[in-house]
């Protein structure tokens, strides 16, 4: 008789929902003057959650003036320290309401509860403790001395990581004096918006942070806004480079995190079962929606046939399923879009001619689905091996010697994470200094920390987010006015 | 399933002396520690509720090896251990009994004697347990005389001063004579992994325990600590699983030593199912060693009958 797990749902009943949002705008909740509302649905099941604004370019407009009024008003005039204890509160807030937090992430994101749980919403909270303790020490963060902040910052995030992504955004660029208007994306706009809740529970002056919600409209009336100082953007590469273009000879700052196909490169004298765990951390992490998720598995010849069958062990125990079940490793795909994507990529690559396996598994009725996919006897040319695919899709392939693994990996538009797996030191740091990809993970996969750097090389955008570094995109050089 | 470049095992090559059976333990694969601690971290957020606590329930208790090893240990001790192991809790006949009663060598005809045919074995620790320093003639006099007392199952301990100081061979061999004095008696060799200190060390210990012949791997003797711990536990159902698919051969795991608690204890079982299936789901291929689980476990089992707590003054103490 198998050991089956019993449903083991998170409660819903910890969040309260709106039936509709406003713009969070100054610090209250307002009505879009311009746009029209739109539905956030979870994709799990395809309920709608709630009704949300769409900004137009008056409420962009808005919006961007109660940045600026609170920045010369009160932020930039306002002591280090002060800062500084109003992101503690934020971050603790964060911390207190992290259930709360995690269920509406699952239920507008899809993503499984173990993961908002146990890793974006604790390391949102994390990210506010750090750059809380850098506020009032930013003489010390090798910037010069006093660095001054920018103004105002236009922040545009992606819908894998909603509240994580807006930490990384907000963080930095609060505790070096700077207001923001950030704008989630339009199929995850619920947790910024209880965000907006938190920032006023913590009596953040008004128009420090403003929420606004919408689609790709919104953010390049975002952009476009001639009053912003500073535009941070996370998503697709395709979307950075039209950032770029528009913002080109502009006084704005601009950093971009963009897509990635990482290399998660197996040696034969890797630990190989948690080089396996790894492959699947790498890929199947929050459904690999993930800008570095190890998407191309680059496994050494002589190991290709253990490692192969031990992952293909491993992926048949992952369970898919309720997002909000404590037991499911593997949640919905975000958007019917995705889904879409997704669906077209790995066809293409079938009919590349690489081989296609998923483990058993039965998929919900409703809502987006894809169950985890390998492909094996993929080439480097193959279009599966070349394209960000951003879902739950590896493609196999191999290399003979460490100089090839580095010609495979490097050989990507993109640079923005790689996986080194061995039980070698001096080969790790060998690979390491040739692999041009913005973070190496060593015998690990997808690990995050505010003290560590993240960003990219190439087409994964440029600029970086987390640690001291991340405090640089958002103070003026030196040589600005 | 195949293994690829797993090592293909002969038992004759890799033990024809100690820098044959040295090479082929090296060359495992390594554990990376963070990795396994994190594995097995994910596996204890498991959320076993309702039918399938239920179900885990039954099952440890089936698994479990009600242990007294004392040095205050009596006979009536002994036979009131016996009692509770053959019907844990009087007022539910529905209750499974326990795997075994493991005892120290001397209390074996006392544990016979009170488990009858009760279908609950008679297991005992031997080999100057739990230090295993004592010359190979003691261990397998000690052995000999327990299954001549009826022991079902032996537990040995390994010399781990040998195995730490290299010397495999000499560990390998004491093994193999321990299950040529035990036969027909099924053995289980203790590990001791609170004093291998490392996990590649973990992982070489299972794999001379498994070549050598032992029936089953089990951590501690429950006097080291640290003692059962979940990446342990994780490095050991690894070599079976391996061991299995490169030998034909399934081996037994136990953990031992520091579950105290239903839920501890269903996070073990959570990561035998996910790590090597339902093939290892059962008493005969894997046993808890434990004195006050059970009891935990018979008061979490009354909760899912009634719907309350009764509290421990409604569990038997034995």
């Amino acid at each position: 008789m198998p050991f089956d797990y019993a449903p083991a749902p998170e409660s819903r009943s910890v969040v309260d929902i709106k039936a509709s949002y406003g713009l969070f705008i100054g610090g209250e909740f307002t009505d879009a003057t311009d746009g029209t509302p739109f539905k956030t649905i979870s994709p799990s099941s395809e309920e709608v959650l709630a009704e949300v604004s769409e900004a137009g370019p008056s409420d962009v407009d808005r919006a961007v003036k109660a940045a600026r009024q609170a920045f010369t008003g009160v932020w930039s005039r306002l002591g280090p320290a002060e800062r500084g204890k109003y992101l503690y509160r934020i971050a603790r807030i964060v911390q207190e309401r992290a259930r709360e937090l995690a269920v509406l992430e699952s239920l507008d994101n899809g993503k499984p509860i173990r993961e908002s749980r146990d890793v974006d919403v604790p390391t949102a909270a994390a990210h506010f403790f750090y750059y809380a303790g850098w506020a009032d020490k930013l003489d010390y963060a090798g910037l010069g001395s006093a660095p001054r902040p920018l103004g105002v910052a236009g922040q545009i995030i992606p819908w894998n990581f909603p509240l994580l992504m807006l930490a990384w955004k907000i963080a930095p660029a609060l505790a070096t004096g700077n207001t923001v208007v950030l704008k989630p994306a339009e199929t995850t706009p619920l947790t910024a918006l209880l965000f907006a809740e938190i920032c006023q529970q913590a009596d953040l002056p008004p128009g420090v942070v403003n929420i606004i919600t919408g689609a790709g409209d919104t953010g390049q009336a975002l952009v476009e806004h001639p009053d912003v100082d500073k535009i941070a953007f996370t998503g697709s590469t395709e979307v950075g480079k039209a950032i770029a273009r528009t913002i080109a000879g502009t006084r704005k700052k601009v950093t971009l995190e963009l897509g990635g196909k990482a290399a998660n490169i197996v040696f034969d004298d890797a630990p190989i079962d948690q080089a396996v765990e790894g492959i699947v951390n790498g890929i199947f992490f929050n459904q690999g929606h993930v800008c570095c998720a190890g998407s191309r598995l680059l496994v050494q010849e002589s190991v290709y046939d253990e490692v192969l069958d031990s992952l293909r062990r491993r992926l048949r125990t992952l369970r898919l399923g309720d997002p909000l079940d404590k037991n499911t490793d593997i949640g919905a795909i975000n958007s019917a879009a995705q889904l879409a994507r997704i669906r077209e990529l790995s066809d293409i690559g079938e009919a590349e001619g690489a081989q296609r396996w998923s483990p058993p598994c039965e998929l919900p009725e409703h809502g987006f689905w894809f169950p985890p996919t390998l492909f094996t006897g993929v080439s480097q040319s193959s279009r599966i091996a070349q394209e960000e695919i951003f879902g739950p899709v590896l493609s196999v392939l191999t290399f003979r010697t460490p100089d090839e693994a580095v010609a495979k990996a490097n050989n990507t538009p993109y640079g923005l994470s790689a996986g080194v797996w061995t039980e070698k030191g001096s080969l790790i740091l060998w690979m390491a200094s040739r692999l041009r990809a913005g973070v190496v993970w060593a015998n690990t996969f997808n690990r995050f920390d505010p003290t560590s750097p993240f960003g990219g090389y190439k087409e994964s955008g440029f600029g970086r987010e987390g640690g001291r570094q991340g405090l640089a995109g958002y103070v003026k050089d030196r040589r600005d006015v | 399933m195949s293994t690829g470049t797993l090592p293909e095992v002969s038992r004759d090559g890799v033990t024809r002396d100690n820098a044959s059976l040295r090479t082929f333990l090296h060359g495992l694969p390594g554990v990376d520690q963070v990795g396994a601690e994190a594995r097995a971290a994910m596996l204890s957020t498991r959320s076993i509720k309702t039918t399938s606590k239920q179900w885990a329930i039954d099952m440890i208790i089936s698994m479990i090896d009600l242990t007294t090893l004392e040095g205050a240990d009596t006979p009536g001790k002994v036979r009131n251990l016996c009692a509770k192991a053959r019907r844990p809790d009087p007022g539910d006949p529905a209750t499974p009994h326990v795997a075994a009663v493991c005892v120290y060598g001397d209390l074996v005809t006392t544990a016979r004697e009170a488990l009858g045919d009760s279908g609950v074995r008679v297991a005992a620790v031997a080999t100057a347990f739990p230090s295993g320093r004592a010359s190979l003639t003691v261990k397998l006099a000690d052995t000999k005389e327990a299954v001549a007392a009826g022991a079902d199952e032996i537990d040995m301990v390994i010399d781990r001063g040998a195995f730490l100081s290299g010397r495999y061979l000499q560990v390998f061999e004491e093994i193999v004579a321990v299950k040529n004095a035990s036969a027909p008696a099924h053995l289980k060799v203790i590990l001791e992994t609170g004093e291998l200190a490392t996990y590649d060390n973990v992982r070489r210990a299972a794999w001379l325990a498994m070549l050598a012949g032992g029936d089953f791997i089990k951590t501690s003797t429950g006097k080291i600590s640290p003692a059962a711990t979940l990446p342990v536990l994780l490095v050991m159902l690894e070599a079976v699983r391996d061991f299995r698919d490169s030998t034909g051969r399934q081996v037994g795991v136990k953990p031992a030593g520091g579950i105290r608690t239903s839920k501890d204890a269903i996070r073990h079982l959570v990561m035998v199912n996910e790590t090597v299936g339902e093939d290892w789901l059962s008493p005969d291929w894997f046993r808890f060693g434990a004195s006050t689980l059970l009891n935990d476990l018979l008061l979490q089992r009354q909760k899912l009958a009634t719907g309350q707590y009764s509290g421990p003054d409604y569990i038997t103490l034995d």
